[in-house]
């Protein structure tokens, strides 16, 4: 009876408490001088609060425990919180009013590509540092930004060749009708194409949508194939629901998804997912002793049964890069730091061990995962080492290369 | 999966976001059509149907909380409605664009207040078991399925329209609120409590969208956000349907449900949409007053 624990605290306590909690922290970052100030940007309401709320609790755990061991450079950081509301608009808002008028050093957040596109222009105007934890479809290589997620040569691709490598030889694509999965499609489809294999269809759904009716009737016509899912938020409970309702099993149509996580996985049902797969950077289920004291310290700050999932982590792994970076440069200056970044040695995370290439995004293992009937990712298949990221996919971006 | 199997199925498809459309529209062509109200919190009635679906399910965690969880969201969404219409819509008639700001205010605190109560990640609600199989053709049709969860919901869109339709024509109420709907100056003469009738329409309008979000959440996600996914098309069919008529209320869902199932074929879901539409507002240029057109003194002061 979770629920009901969950009801003894009322609304307005709910409301009055993070009220209060967000004047204390403008507070805190008006108190101390000699605070560094870092802006923490995501959606807090809206329909993308589902997924950033999480990441955004992983890096105020991040800033706390460097807090607690004596801050950055002796010292201590300020976060400052901004909501995001879901809205690209908001997000650029948000992110000028952040490095303007807060005076931040540098800012972590972000989720949807579009929030990402609608902030870049604002950093590279006012030349500070996006540190952006979701996994993306690449094409795009910014000086302000540092892109931990993966590019899809360290999720798509690594699943794609996964289930080349399972004999798999006819494929479905679908996902939410925007430029990351229009994007990630186009190049697992030239992929097809040069291994020689079969595309049975491709479909978009609004963002949102909740009708797969059609999409599901031509998967069928297409006969038994793989099914990749690039369907973001909410759409995929209606996918899973309706995908099990029309009696497709695992079995003939088994589904690679790719903005699945354990925390998403939880919210559509393991009973309608299990047996899916999905490829990411981090699953919950990693045995490394990083990772265990990690789960330890979020479940004690945010309560038990928290589920950790990969945006969360690369949303508390940038607060330590940024650290390091800080510390290697003797400088807050974004462009110190960013410079200092790219040098640094391999931390050890929760991840396994990292760093940031000269191109400004992240070398990291892709992981492909089962998911088992407890919500949690079994652990199937792993690159063996970690992979240098490529924002320019050579045979969807022919001759297109990052200049850092 | 043959030519005739993929086309029976998407004939099955379009009845089938025919009755899920109805489900989302019925209560709007209570409140919207008859009343003239805008209520842009509509589609969260549906969500909050869904979450009283989600209740049903911890009181009773079996198959059979179904039949909790339908009684339960009408009762509670058409509560819910009442108090609404007594605070805050009453104040607002005849002032339209007033109500959709204040009903949209509604749906953004309604959404956030869900998510307080229930978190944001949404909340599961499976269908029971003996609704979770489906009807498997084989032969000349093979690969056609007809999955017992959508026949379901077809049987509950049906239900729902004929006992609204039964409530409207054959009861006393129902009599008032054509009365109310007809001429509310001489209805109110006559001696009808035209606010307590006003305050029903738009309580049941809201019941039957709640009642219609518990049997969503069996095919859809349940999260703050859901409602907004069905405001659009709500509005669409009803205002395409023709004001004040739920018979055109009921065709559109189905043509459009038909039209979308049979662009989809075609075509790919997005630009289906597009073209359904250029289609609706071609159709509007040519019958501004939608499929069926309701005579009425209120209409034509409206």
């Amino acid at each position: 009876m979770h629920f009901f624990a969950k009801q003894s605290r009322g609304l307005l306590h709910k409301v009055a408490g993070s009220a209060i909690i967000s004047l204390s922290v403008g507070l805190l970052a008006g108190a101390q001088a000699e605070d560094v100030k870092v802006g923490v940007l995501h959606s807090l309401t809206g329909t993308m609060a589902i997924s950033e709320i999480t990441v955004k609790n992983a890096t105020l755990l991040a800033i706390e425990e460097i807090n607690k061991k004596g801050g950055v450079m002796g010292k201590k950081i300020a976060s400052v919180i901004e909501d995001g509301a879901s809205e690209p608009a908001t997000f650029a808002q948000k992110a000028q009013k952040l490095i303007e008028q807060d005076k931040v050093s540098t800012v972590f957040g972000g989720w949807t590509s579009a929030s990402r596109k609608a902030m870049l222009p604002v950093f590279e105007r006012l030349d500070n540092l996006l540190w952006y934890p979701v996994q993306f479809e690449g094409n795009e290589c910014s000086p302000n930004i540092m892109y931990s997620g993966a590019q899809p040569n360290q999720q798509i691709l690594p699943a794609f060749d996964w289930a080349v490598e399972k004999g798999y030889k006819k494929y479905f694509l679908v996902g939410s009708d925007y430029v990351f999965p229009r994007t990630a499609n186009l190049i697992v489809k030239k992929h097809i194409e040069n291994d020689k294999l079969t595309l049975t269809g491709e479909e978009y759904v609004p963002l949102g949508g909740t009708d797969f009716s059609s999409v599901i009737n031509k998967i069928k016509a297409g006969g038994p194939a793989i099914i990749f899912n690039t369907i973001n938020g909410d759409s995929n409970v209606a996918f899973f629901k309706q995908l099990a309702a029309a009696g497709l099993t695992a079995k003939d149509y088994p589904v690679m998804s790719f903005s699945i996580a354990e925390q998403e996985a939880k919210a559509i049902g393991p009973k309608l997912l299990e047996g899916s797969y999905a490829a990411w950077n981090y699953f919950m289920s990693l045995p490394n002793a990083s990772n265990k004291a990690f789960i330890k310290a979020y479940a004690a700050k945010y309560g038990k049964d928290q589920l950790i999932t990969d945006p969360m982590i690369h949303g508390y792994v940038d607060v330590y890069v940024w650290k390091a970076a800080v510390e290697k440069a003797r400088s807050f200056e974004p462009d110190k730091v960013r410079k200092a970044a790219v040098t640094l040695k391999e931390i050890n995370t929760p991840m396994g061990k990292i760093k940031f290439d000269a191109n400004q995004s992240l070398y990291q293992t892709a992981y492909v995962g089962q998911l088992k009937a407890d919500g949690q990712f079994k652990i199937l298949w792993d690159s063996k080492k970690n992979l240098k990221p490529e924002p320019y996919d050579a045979l969807a971006f022919p001759g297109k290369t990052c200049k850092p | 999966m043959g030519d005739t199997a993929l086309f029976l199925g998407q004939l099955f498809n379009g009845v089938s976001v025919g009755s899920i459309l109805l489900i989302a529209a019925l209560g709007l062509a209570l409140s919207f059509g008859l009343m003239r109200v805008i209520n842009m919190a509509h589609g969260e009635f549906i969500m909050i149907g869904g979450y009283l679906a989600f209740l049903a399910h911890q009181i009773i965690p079996s198959g059979a909380s179904l039949w909790l969880a339908l009684p339960l969201a009408f009762v509670g969404t058409f509560l819910l409605g009442a108090l609404l219409e007594s605070t805050l819509i009453r104040r607002l008639y005849g002032r339209p664009l007033d109500t959709l700001l204040a009903t949209w205010g509604l749906s953004l605190i309604l959404q956030q207040a869900a998510r307080q109560i229930f978190g944001p990640t949404g909340v599961e609600v499976t269908a029971p078991a003996w609704l979770s199989g489906a009807i498997n053709f084989s032969g000349a049709l093979s690969g056609l399925t007809i999955p017992h969860v959508r026949i379901f919901v077809i049987v509950l869109a049906l239900l729902i329209l004929g006992g609204l339709l039964l409530l409207i024509n054959k009861t006393r109420l129902g009599m008032l609120v054509r009365a109310v709907n007809q001429n509310r100056e001489v209805a109110s003469t006559l001696g009808v409590n035209t606010r307590l009738i006003d305050m029903t329409v738009f309580a049941i309008g809201a019941g039957l969208a709640g009642l219609g979000g518990a049997a969503l959440a069996l095919i859809s996600p349940v999260t703050p956000t859901v409602g907004q996914s069905y405001i659009v098309d709500a509005f669409l069919v009803v205002i395409l349907g023709g004001l004040g008529s739920l018979a055109g209320t009921t065709i559109a869902s189905f043509v459009v449900g038909l039209f979308s199932a049979g662009l989809q074929t075609f075509t790919s879901v997005s630009f289906a949409k597009v073209l359904l539409l250029a289609g609706v507002v071609a159709f509007l240029q040519w019958k501004p007053k939608g499929i069926v057109v309701m005579k009425s003194r209120a209409l034509e002061e409206a």
